[in-house]
Parts: structure tokens; C-alpha cells; sequence
């Protein structure tokens, strides 16, 4: 038997924590797995979805905050995002379908810790830090700290994720994320990769992140990239993807073997750098790439 | 039986209720407020037969706790209708030949309203991702996206 409140005010969600309830945002991942038999629905649940707060985008001297609430619908057109944090803005549009985007929510998404999130690896390359709160008090981390394995995070039971917070971003940088899809809609990712790039002033490589999806326990950042600074985008572009594939410990499922998945993991990293080097150069790449550059499902 | 009362207000009628808390929001519109416009083809958000607005944005109701519908307007298909005479969208779905079965025409109907309000006059691509989460078994969908283009036409009134 499932009990559910749904208070106004962040206290009396974080109360509810304390007493053992689980958190729900959207339900997009909780109430469907409870629908499709993969886990029965808490005994207890607190909906966050009334706190006011959470579903706040707010730019403070240190960067952007994102509320847990926001909406995968906001973040592809939120300005702020689509801006300077255009890779989480191309992750949002990929997600399910409208309806999926508009009850699905950031907080969701990074907290059920899923390997084939598609907000996840944008978000390593960006430096997003989660904060965690909980009646005891509040603490930020890092992603690479937060996801411990498939759907598990460091998190305690009774900690929220209040909101995501994004550095602010270098000059001359872009970013972008990508993946392989078998169709355009309602899909989960192939692969995915996620690349921040910002540039000289002479147009080569200043630095450069990518981060990968579904192709390990959790969503990963290539190590090792500073060996392209100082390199022309399209080079780097093609350097990238042996580092990629090398990072990736990728499982054979009906989707895609391993084979293909350390493969096509690749050609995303190659493609996610591309764009993002392109988006860092002043030019505009309308979100999602997938769409704009034609990458996954056809149609 | 843990029991949650609350008023869902569906096409502008507030509805008092006593539910379970794990209940989806399609199982208490159809079974609690009797309206059984709004279907259930798979029961796992992959079909969109389920489609209802909350607050005017399209959400898959099975899959969705009733409880967290308190306080935001609920429209169905029957909201759309006046009386006896069709939405423009209904009409124009069964003069294009869009609808068959039936069974996923609420839910394509719920996600058309959706997608017109905010883009009145959609490109092919807009209604394609605009129904992207609604599956039809039997039209293959041409005829669907030749209703969606005449409703846009008549309410536009262009
Ligand atoms: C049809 C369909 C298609 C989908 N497609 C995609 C896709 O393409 N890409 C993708 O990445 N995902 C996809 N998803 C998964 C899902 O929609 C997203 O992960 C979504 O962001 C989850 O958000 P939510 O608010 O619905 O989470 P919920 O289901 O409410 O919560 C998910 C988990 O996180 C916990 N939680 C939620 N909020 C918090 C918080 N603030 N603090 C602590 N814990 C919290 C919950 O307790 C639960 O364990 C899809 C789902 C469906 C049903
Ligand atoms: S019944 Fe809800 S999506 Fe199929
Ligand atoms: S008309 Fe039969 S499923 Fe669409």
C-alpha cells in the first residue's frame, strides 16, 4: 500500500525524507517501472512538485542554478541553457516525447542514475555539481562523486536534490551532446556523447571535455584529453574517438552488442566535438544536433 | 488502503474523491469520474492512447499518480466536444479518414489540442514531433497528418 503527501514547502518534503518517504518529481521513471513490474511503488512517497523553489533557473556570479522540478520541456527552450549550456538543452529534446518532457525533470533524471541518461553527460562536461539537502543540512557534489553503479548514487535516503548548478562558462566555448538512436522518438540512447570545447583565440583547441552514455555502469568522461590543446577542432574532432572507445566498457543487449557500441561510441565523440567546436566558433546549431545534422533516426 | 481525498477538477468540474495513492490518473477517470473517452492501450507510457492535458500540456495519465493532478485543470476529450457538435479536430479526423479502429483517436485528438494552441500553424516536422508520443495501429498516420494540417487551416482561419 503506497501513502503519498505533497506539501508546499521544501522543509516539509525534507521532514517527510527524514520520516522514510521517497521523493517523486515527475513519476516518469518511478510510477512507469512500477507499471511495467520492475519495482513496486514505496510505501511511502513525497510529491516534490508543489515546492515553488524547485522549479527556479536562476544566474547568480558563479553560474546557473537549475531547480530539480525543471522540466525537460524548459530546459530545451529555456534561453539561459540553450545559450551557454546548449548541450543540456539538445539532451532535454531527445527525451521521450512531449509528454515525457513535460512531467520529466532534471532532479528525476540525474537522481534515478539510469547509465543511459541523456542530461547526464552534457552535465559532466558542463561541471554541474548536484545539492543535496536534507533535514541535517547541505552539501554540493560532483556527478563522478554522485553516480556509484546502474541506478544507484551516494545520495542518502533522506537527501533531496534541490538543484544542478553549472559554472560559468569560458569565452569562445561551445558545447553539444548526441546520440544513436534507432528511432526518434520514445528511445532510450545507443550511445551517447557529450562535448564542452572552448578556444583559442586563434581558433585551436583551449580545452575540451566529453563525457559518454550507455556505455559503462555509469555515464563517464573520457580522461586524458589534454593532449588536444593546441589542435585544430576537426583534428582533435578525429583524435577524440579511439580515446572514446578505449574509455568505454560497453554490455551486448538486444539494442547493440558490444562491439558496436565501442564502434558507434566513437563516431559520437568525434561529432559531439565537431559541434560544440562549431557552436564555440559563433555559429549557430539549432538544438537538438540530432535533428539539426541530421545524427540517429532518419524520421 | 492507504486512502487520498482530494477534488480533481476534470473539464472545468470539480470531482470529490477517495482513492488509493498508487492509482494512476487514467484508472480514476475512467473507473471514479466515469468518463471513458480517455483509453488504455498499453498501461506503460509507450502508446499515448492514455493522452490527457494537465494545465493545457499533454501527460501520459497512466502512468501519472492521481494524487499529483490536485490543483491543476484536467482536460479530456470529452472537454473538447460542445454537446452534440464535434471539435474541429474530431471532425476533421474522421473527413480525412484518420480514424479506424479508434482506439488511439482521444489520445492523438488530446496531443493535436495541445500542439495547435502553442503552434497554430505547425510545419510537418511540428506534428510529427507533437505526436511523437501517440501510436496508431491502422492508419500508418498520413491520413492523421492531413487532418492535424486542415484543423490548423480552419482554426487559423487561414
Ligand atoms: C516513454 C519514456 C521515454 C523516456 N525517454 C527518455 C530519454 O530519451 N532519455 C532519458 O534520459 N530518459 C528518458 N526517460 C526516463 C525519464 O523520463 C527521465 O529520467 C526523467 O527525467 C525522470 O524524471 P521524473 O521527474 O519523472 O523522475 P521520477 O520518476 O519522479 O523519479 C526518478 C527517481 O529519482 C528520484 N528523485 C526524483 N527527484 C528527486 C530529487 N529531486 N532528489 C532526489 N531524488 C529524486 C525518485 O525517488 C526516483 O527514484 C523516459 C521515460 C519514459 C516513460
Ligand atoms: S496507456 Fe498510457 S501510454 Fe499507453
Ligand atoms: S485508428 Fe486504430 S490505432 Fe489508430
Amino acid at each position: 500500500m503506497t501513502s503519498i503527501t505533497i506539501p508546499t514547502s521544501l522543509r516539509d518534503v525534507l521532514e517527510a525524507l527524514a520520516g522514510g518517504a521517497r521523493p517523486i518529481a515527475g513519476g516518469t521513471d518511478l510510477v512507469v517501472s512500477s507499471r511495467q513490474g520492475k519495482a513496486p511503488l514505496p510505501e511511502a512517497l513525497v510529491a516534490i512538485d508543489q515546492v515553488a523553489e524547485l522549479s527556479e533557473v536562476k544566474t547568480g556570479t558563479d553560474g546557473l542554478m537549475i531547480g530539480a522540478m525543471v522540466t525537460h520541456a524548459r530546459l530545451m527552450t529555456e534561453e539561459l541553457l540553450v545559450e551557454s549550456y546548449t548541450a543540456v538543452a539538445d539532451a532535454a529534446a531527445l527525451v521521450g516525447s512531449p509528454s515525457t518532457r513535460n512531467v520529466g525533470t532534471i532532479g528525476g533524471n540525474v537522481m534515478n542514475g539510469s547509465p543511459a541518461m541523456d542530461t547526464g553527460a552534457p552535465l559532466v562536461v558542463l561541471g554541474a555539481e548536484v545539492e543535496l539537502r536534507s533535514t541535517s543540512g547541505s552539501r554540493r557534489v560532483s556527478l563522478a562523486d554522485l553516480w556509484t553503479g546502474p541506478g544507484r548514487t551516494s545520495a542518502a535516503p533522506d537527501e533531496l536534490c534541490v538543484a544542478v548548478h553549472l559554472p560559468l562558462r569560458p569565452v569562445r566555448s561551445g558545447s553539444a551532446y548526441v546520440r544513436l538512436e534507432y528511432r526518434r522518438a520514445m528511445e532510450i540512447a545507443v550511445v551517447g556523447a557529450a562535448a564542452s570545447v572552448s578556444l583559442a583565440e586563434d581558433g585551436t583547441i583551449a580545452a575540451v571535455a566529453v563525457a559518454l552514455t550507455a556505455v559503462a555502469p555509469t555515464i563517464l568522461a573520457v580522461p586524458d584529453l589534454d593532449a588536444l590543446v593546441g589542435l585544430d577542432p576537426t583534428v582533435a574532432a578525429q583524435r577524440v574517438a579511439p580515446a572514446a572507445s578505449a574509455t568505454a566498457t560497453p554490455i551486448s543487449d538486444l539494442r547493440a552488442s558490444d562491439t558496436y557500441r565501442r564502434h558507434t561510441i566513437g563516431v559520437m565523440a568525434t561529432r559531439a566535438v565537431e559541434a560544440a567546436a562549431r557552436r564555440a566558433s559563433g555559429e549557430t546549431i539549432a538544438v537538438p544536433v540530432n535533428r539539426a545534422l541530421g545524427i540517429g533516426a532518419a524520421r | 488502503m492507504t486512502t487520498y481525498s482530494t477534488t480533481l477538477s476534470v473539464n472545468g468540474i470539480p470531482y470529490s474523491l477517495a482513492f488509493d495513492a498508487s492509482r494512476n490518473l487514467l484508472s480514476v477517470i475512467r473507473n471514479e469520474v466515469g468518463l471513458t473517452g480517455t483509453k488504455e492501450g498499453c498501461d506503460d507510457c509507450e502508446c499515448g492512447a492514455c493522452m490527457v492535458l494537465l494545465d493545457g500540456h499533454p501527460v501520459n495519465s497512466c502512468s501519472y499518480l492521481a494524487a499529483q493532478a490536485t490543483g491543476k485543470e484536467i482536460t479530456t476529450v470529452e472537454g473538447l466536444s460542445s454537446g452534440d457538435e464535434l471539435h474541429p479536430i474530431q471532425r476533421q479526423l474522421l473527413d480525412a479518414g484518420g480514424v479506424q479502429c479508434g482506439f488511439c483517436t482521444p489520445g492523438m485528438i488530446m496531443s493535436t489540442d495541445a500542439l495547435l494552441r502553442r503552434t497554430p500553424e505547425p510545419t510537418d516536422e511540428d506534428i510529427r514531433i507533437g505526436l511523437s508520443g501517440n501510436l496508431c495501429r491502422c492508419t500508418g498516420y498520413a491520413k492523421i497528418m492531413e487532418a492535424v494540417k486542415a484543423t490548423a487551416v480552419e482554426l487559423s482561419g487561414s
